[in-house]
């Protein structure tokens, strides 16, 4: 879809292009360069993609695609140690599909399970608990990830594990927090990034307040954004508006989903199963300061990582992969050295070629691959 | 994972447990609504409630027209079917 009489409501969708292109133009030459607007997370990112919105506005902005897919910034080592316990005769490792293809250093969960390890595919958590019930000899681990959306799911599964009187079933947690990789993302020295379109299930967990204080702390203007074109179009529009205003609020386009203080029944259990871990590894980002969470002390019993002996032996990202730098809008995803190469979407190397979310995989599905490899050797033959 | 989907209410299997089976366009499974509910809003008042489930839980409730937007939207990302299949299957081998 790269027209806009495809949209919705293709009279609203051109009058918000419309706008778009007259604050662009006034902003940009304001900043003497293009905007960089970031979208957090992989849902905007796909729906930008399919609905070709980024090759449809002016030169004058561009959209930078955050790091906000869960799979993709799983690290190397935590797949493997998934596949470690995957491959133990007493487990059955239960995943989302989504986690399936993830490339660990020698296997990703999807060869272990082709090589006989018990991997199953869970749409739930609460299909993990109740295969745990149906197998009281084996241990059943759930992979548990996501940002906060679905941290509340895991933390009600493990509670509902306690009062049943579960004992066969744990959590691999990788559970990682949205604000604190905003936070190192905006405090690293070449990010220029003027606002955000703010990710909208997180909020609807979360609420406003974390969104407003990285709004306030970093004076960015950040709008919290549904996933409908006319919703990422509108919110493009808010952002712009405050940029030529020079606010830096925290707006919430999503209302009609988010509100102002959460999801107060998930933000208990939350807070009641997991704690900040002090770092976590991200991939294509390195280390991040209270980037993750753990299970508490007091549900011991039920992590995966205390219950077995778990490697997390730390493996490099490959050496060619320049996710890290298209993360942070430093280069196109068309611009990396191994884009399209060596690294496909058959073939990921790098985190963001893993999923449909992720930005490069994005280029490689929705974009022209051979324009995009042209593009790219004339790019690279220009650096050197 | 990360974008949902919208379903209906429309049994509680099991008040205690939180627990209440949806219809997301026809398929039909158990989910947890342990997060849509509160004093306000009881279990047994759920029951017709349109949600946004993700991975099995309901995280929001939202209006009949919110979830048959949400619903093209996802056909149009080519997600709707993936997750519905996800649902079903897991759900029948159990």
């Amino acid at each position: 879809m790269k027209y806009v009489d495809e949209f919705r409501e293709p009279e609203k969708a051109s009058k918000l292009f419309a706008q778009i292109e007259t604050l662009a133009a006034e902003v940009s030459g304001k900043l003497g360069r293009p905007v960089q607007l970031m979208e957090f997370c992989g849902g905007h990112t796909h729906a930008i993609f399919r609905f070709g919105i980024e090759q449809m506005l002016s030169k004058n902005i561009e959209l930078i695609h955050g790091p906000g897919c869960p799979v993709c910034v799983l690290p190397r080592s935590r797949v493997d140690d998934c596949v470690a316990l995957a491959e133990r005769d007493d487990v059955i490792f239960t995943t989302f599909g989504d986690a399936m293809r993830v490339p660990g250093s020698k296997k990703s969960l999807l060869q272990a399970k082709a090589d006989g390890a018990r991997v199953k595919m869970v749409y739930s958590p609460l299909d993990a608990l109740a295969l745990a019930k149906q197998n009281p000899d084996k241990e059943v681990i759930f992979f548990a990830l996501g940002f906060e959306t679905t941290m509340p799911s895991t933390a009600l599964t493990l509670l509902q594990a306690e009062s049943d009187g579960v004992k066969n079933f744990s959590l691999f947690c990788n559970h990682i927090t949205t604000v604190p990789i905003l936070q190192s993302l905006l405090d690293a020295p070449q990010f220029s990034i003027d606002g955000f379109v703010a990710p909208g299930h997180v909020s609807m967990v979360v609420g406003e307040e974390p969104f407003e204080y990285i709004a306030n702390r970093y004076q960015r203007p950040l709008v919290i954004t549904g996933f409908e074109p006319l919703d990422i179009l509108q919110s493009i529009v808010m952002l712009l508006l405050q940029l030529k205003e020079g606010r830096a609020l925290m707006q919430n386009q999503y209302a009609r989903v988010v509100q102002k203080r959460g999801n107060h029944p998930g933000l208990s259990a939350m807070a009641k199963v997991f704690e900040l871990r002090d770092k976590f590894e991200w991939r294509g980002l390195g280390s991040i300061d209270q980037s993750g969470v753990k299970i508490k002390d007091e549900y011991a019993r039920y992590d995966a990582e205390r219950k077995f002996p778990v490697a997390s032996i730390k493996v490099e990202d490959p050496i060619n992969c320049q996710c890290g730098e298209v993360l942070k809008g430093m280069i196109k995803p068309w611009q990396c050295k191994v884009f399209g190469t060596l690294c496909t979407p058959e073939q990921p190397l790098g985190a963001l070629m893993v999923s449909s979310e992720g930005a490069c995989a994005a280029y490689y599905r929705f974009g022209n691959v051979e324009e995009l490899l042209v593009q790219k050797e004339n790019y690279l033959a220009k650096g050197k | 994972m990360c974008l949902g989907i919208p379903g209906q209410i429309v049994e509680i299997t099991d008040p205690l447990r939180n627990l209440a089976k949806v219809d997301v366009s026809g398929v039909k499974r158990e989910i947890n609504i342990a997060c849509i509910v509160d004093q306000d809003h009881p279990v047994e008042k759920c029951v017709g409630d349109w949600v946004l489930i993700h991975v099995g839980f309901a995280m929001g409730r939202i209006d009949e027209g919110e979830a048959r937007r949400t619903m093209e939207l996802l056909n149009e990302l080519g997600e709707a079917q993936k997750e519905m299949e996800a649902m079903q299957e897991t759900q029948s081998k159990l």
